[in-house]
């Protein structure tokens, strides 16, 4: 079994900083979906744009987009669980 | 039988006398699996007994209507400690902790687990949590009263000290989720050549599956447990719908943890009756490919019926319905469990003894608390039910009467082998015995009395329910003095008992070909696995 690369790879600030500055953007839209009633698609939105914010720190601040296959399955399977999790769940909210 | 070979007294022998260190320090910072399984058994073992203390008590006070010797307040906190105790201290790290880590890195030919560092780690954790789960109980404004499943709105607004033991048992989860972590790359990476997926033994299988649960699910409990905190402190209004919050979201998060939490309770139980079965009918086991996959089967689906919890809650009469259906699919995979294990017994050379006794309860026992499961998992009969005794003797039909007389089976089936000594039998039938007996008139009876009306959780009781509820006290009693028998004749055996050979039941699997007890770094030369776990005929056992 293999673990892939284990190379050190260095992000640049740039690119850092751009991230930081799209995580910043993306909180005040999550702020302006809570302050505007759009019913459910509110609930969507948020859950939206928390999948891309997480995305963006696992794959650049937390280096996944440089590793190996394994344990990108890995991550992609515990993600999907999660997934599963909050899906279920809705059963619930959505037809109270 | 194989060899009679000269067997060491404990502590002198194998591991025992293997280190560097003496006294005390040579337990507590050991890296060795083995020590750090025992250390492990004795700890959820004192906390068992100190459970099962409360749990008398809740007995006694419950033996006649009105106050018998404590108050309401007293028995709210009492059923509370119980709980946490029994859940959070004994059953969930039990298997992993003790018998999962004595036993599987041998039955898969490693040396030790993958991380031995962390694994120490990981009792230091549980120790450290289980401390502050203590000092919740004589700090602050007292034992906290909320029941095991802290729900709020209550328990945001009790004066009792609920944070710390939140907060106890966040700490306790972080060593769950090690645990998991490092029985999960120690059974990918660590196995022995030879030992393929299809060798390895049905305990480890169960091990894994649960070790899976650990990692998914664990951290969602942390994260529930950090929000009371938060909403306690901070008032954060998560779960005040006065302030856009949903009480229901709660019992939500709770139990997506909390329902997979019956299967890292319950799946190790059924492991070791996969051992212990087919060594004490001196024949494979049937279906060897189904009960793997019923593990992680059970792993799986289980994950996804968390809101059979909640059918009287408020929840949409939609999630009522998947999660009723969901339900019904886990009882599938457990069933493919009973019935290989059962065809396992036929027309086998069956050998009561202690260990085979315990496993043949649990069939039985824990057949009865799964098909009471099915009454609570179909929502139109959950809800004539719900919060009453009934529960109560369901969970406990599958908890004691599954996961723990499990655990009873592998102190007898195990213990002697890390012992070098044995039990007397004829004692350990007895205790079985008083045990099974009182087991049945304890809890079967608390499910009558839910059928018949009798609410959970208090106190008190109309006087209708007094007959059923004397007869459940004493059932206690002599459920008790069985355990205290089993107790006393199984460690004054493993100290002073008779002396056994490396493989006392002749069984086929990895640990029973090394010697009693067993070397610190287990196996003398790397073991090559040419036969599966239960091909007695390869390994020369007749």
């Amino acid at each position: 079994m293999t673990t892939g690369t284990s190379e050190q790879h260095i992000v640049s600030y740039g690119k850092l900083t751009a991230i930081w500055l799209a995580l910043l953007a993306l909180t005040a839209l999550t702020v302006w979906v809570a302050r505007h009633n759009v019913g459910i698609g509110h609930v969507w939105g948020s859950l939206a744009i928390a999948v891309i914010k997480g995305g963006l720190v696992i794959a650049f601040f937390m280096h996944m987009k440089y590793e190996g296959r394994l344990l990108r399955w890995l991550l992609f399977f515990a993600l999907s669980v999660l997934a599963i999790f909050i899906g279920l769940t809705f059963f619930d909210v959505l037809y109270r | 039988m194989n060899s009679a070979e000269k067997v060491h007294p404990p502590g002198n022998g194998g591991f025992w006398n293997d280190t560097g260190k003496t006294g005390i320090t040579a337990w507590i910072f050991s890296t060795d699996h083995k020590r750090i399984g025992l250390l492990y058994f004795y700890s959820v073992l004192t906390f068992f007994l100190i459970a099962v203390v409360l749990g008398v008590l809740l007995r006694i006070e419950l033996m006649a209507p009105g106050r018998t010797i404590m108050g309401p307040q007293t028995y709210n906190a009492v059923f509370t400690v119980h709980g946490v105790l029994m859940v959070f201290l004994f059953i969930i790290p039990g298997f992993q902790g003790s018998f999962g880590n004595l036993v599987m890195p041998i039955q898969i030919g490693a040396r030790d687990v993958a991380f031995p560092r962390l694994n120490l780690f990981s009792w230091w954790l549980y120790m450290a949590g289980a401390a502050v789960i203590i000092t919740s109980l004589f700090t602050g404004g007292g034992p906290p009263d909320t029941g095991w499943t802290f729900y709020v709105p209550f328990s945001e607004r009790t004066g009792t000290n609920v944070s710390l033991a939140v907060f106890g048992v966040f700490i306790v989860g972080f060593s769950s989720i090690i645990t998991g972590l490092n029985f999960v790359t120690t059974i990918h990476r660590l196995r022995a050549e030879g030992m393929t997926w299809g060798k390895l033994p049905l305990f480890v299988w169960s091990l894994y599956a649960t070790a899976w649960v650990q990692i998914l699910a664990t951290p969602i409990l942390g994260i529930t447990l950090a929000l009371i905190i938060a909403e306690r402190f901070l008032g954060t209004g998560l779960f005040d719908p006065a302030r856009g919050g949903d009480p229901l979201m709660y019992q939500h998060l709770f139990w997506i943890y909390s329902h997979p939490a019956v299967y890292i309770m319950i799946l190790p139980g059924m492991g070791v009756i996969s051992e212990i079965i087919p060594a004490f009918a001196r024949k494979p086991i049937f279906g060897y490919k189904m009960i793997a996959f019923s593990s992680i089967a059970i792993a799986a689906a289980g994950s996804l019926v968390w809101g059979h919890h909640m059918f009287t809650s408020g929840m949409s009469d939609t999630a009522i319905l998947v999660f009723s259906f969901l339900t019904f699919v886990v009882a599938i995979p457990s069933a493919i469990k009973v019935f290989n294990w059962v065809s396992t017994l036929y027309r086998g050379s069956i050998s009561l003894e202690a260990p085979m006794l315990f496993a043949l309860a649990f069939i039985l026992l824990f057949s009865i608390g799964g098909l009471t499961g099915l009454i609570l998992g179909a929502a139109a009969t959950d809800i004539h039910v719900h919060d009453t005794q009934f529960v109560v003797g369901h969970f406990h039909y599958v908890i004691f009467g599954g996961a723990v007389f499990a655990f009873f089976g592998a102190m007898h089936y195990w213990l002697p082998k890390f012992y070098g000594r044995r039990y007397a039998e004829k004692p350990a039938v007895v205790a079985w015995v008083l045990m099974f007996v009182g087991f049945n008139i304890t809890y079967f009876t608390m499910m009558v009395l839910g059928m018949k009306g009798m609410p959970r959780r208090y106190y008190d009781y109309l006087p209708e329910f007094a007959p059923l509820n004397l007869v459940s006290t004493i059932g206690s009693w002599i459920l008790v003095s069985g355990l205290i028998l089993m107790l006393v004749n199984l460690f004054r055996g493993l100290f002073k008992g008779e002396p056994i050979d490396r493989n006392p039941w002749g069984a086929a699997t990895l640990e029973w070909t090394i010697p009693t007890p067993p070397p610190t770094e287990n196996f003398e030369e790397e073991p090559v696995v040419t036969h599966g776990p239960y091909d007695f005929k390869k390994a020369g056992i007749t």
